[in-house]
């Protein structure tokens, strides 16, 4: 928060900083959807009790997997003997948008030191990563915002599984309070600032109507990596013409 | 046979899960890694400028226009307190208050 860690190196050419400040307002920023990940927390907890996860095993997993959808996949396929090669396979294939997550993120974080940029994208998940987004298509240029937002979410995920796993069933259903939808209305509203005028219309009315056809017809999230990658492809193509 | 207590077991679920962490690490290290050994061009760096807003606006459709009456308003709810309130928390709000008071009622 001082002046001193602001000016704290990872200054690049163009202004990309990597401080203290950024990573509290990163941190700040995210406590409302770290309130929604701690119910999911919960309740993987709770089902990674029901599939037979000992606590320190469901502990493990949320500290050094620490990607949600995987995680509950994973929990679906938990029957002894263990299906090793599907559930690393559905994990890889689950978690496969995060290449174009980091991908986004390279005009600021090629700017960064390896230990900062890899350390922090340990962090990145879809919300935080929505996040930092915004943030740096502001205009802000401080790249510790996705360590401090992505920091948040995960002692909020450890901290419920934790709960959630002792505890057993502290809140069965999240969406019977509407929390499934706190990460849609999140997300909603980063588009609203991210939104430039009319240029977007089509490569986002792509990615929309792709997303819902492979919502519909495939499994995981193929609907983001197939949504995401037509829409950013139209845009491609559209402005070189 | 060896039951979920036994030390076979637990070693197994341990390396699930180490293999788990492996490639998930990768995929959250592999986008920067992969860009930064790309050869950059107008049309390239023109993707990359779309590719924020695709991807989120992917994440959100098929919740936000799941054709549901209660997600639907919830969505528009969540727009305009947003348009109105410049801020991520109120919007939120509004969506999860939306949803939940309209399926409780529906």
């Amino acid at each position: 928060m001082s002046l001193n860690s602001d000016r704290e190196s990872g200054q690049a050419d163009d202004g990309v900083i990597f401080s203290a400040g950024g990573f509290w307002v990163g941190f700040r920023q995210s406590i409302p959807i770290a309130l929604s990940v701690f119910a999911y927390g919960l309740v993987f907890g709770l089902l990674a009790r029901q599939a037979g996860l000992s606590l320190g095993e469901s502990v493990i997993m949320s500290g050094l997997v620490f990607a949600g959808a995987s995680q509950f996949a994973a929990l679906g396929l938990w029957q002894a003997p263990l299906p090793v090669a599907a559930i690393i396979v559905t994990t890889l294939v689950v978690n496969l948008r995060h290449l174009l997550m980091g991908a986004a993120l390279y005009p600021w974080f090629s700017r960064l030191s390896p230990a900062r940029a890899y350390g922090s994208l340990f962090f990145m998940n879809d919300e935080s990563w929505a996040l930092t987004m915004a943030s740096l298509s502001r205009g802000e240029k401080n790249s510790s915002f996705l360590l401090g937002s992505g920091l948040i979410v995960f002692i909020s995920w450890l901290s419920a599984t934790v709960l959630g796993r002792t505890l057993g069933g502290v809140l069965q259903d999240p969406s019977l309070w509407g929390l499934d939808f706190a990460f849609t209305a999140v997300f909603l509203a980063l588009l609203v600032g991210l939104w430039k005028g009319k240029k977007d219309i089509l490569p986002w009315g792509v990615a929309v109507a792709v997303s819902l056809v492979a919502s519909h017809w495939l499994p995981g999230k193929w609907y983001i990596i197939l949504g995401g990658l037509a829409g950013s492809c139209v845009g491609a193509v559209r402005h070189a013409d | 046979m060896w039951g979920r207590c036994g030390m076979q077991t637990d070693v197994t679920a341990l390396l699930t899960i180490a293999g788990m962490a492996l490639v998930t690490y990768l995929t959250r290290a592999g986008g920067l890694f992969l860009m930064k050994r790309v050869t950059f061009s107008p049309r390239f760096e023109a993707w990359l400028n779309c590719l924020p807003g695709a991807v989120i606006i992917s994440m959100v459709a098929p919740s936000a226009l799941s054709g549901k009456i209660p997600e639907t308003v919830a969505a528009l709810a969540t727009i305009l307190v947003t348009i109105r309130f410049k801020s991520i928390f109120p919007a939120m709000l509004a969506g999860v208050g939306t949803v939940w008071i309209l399926r409780t009622v529906m």
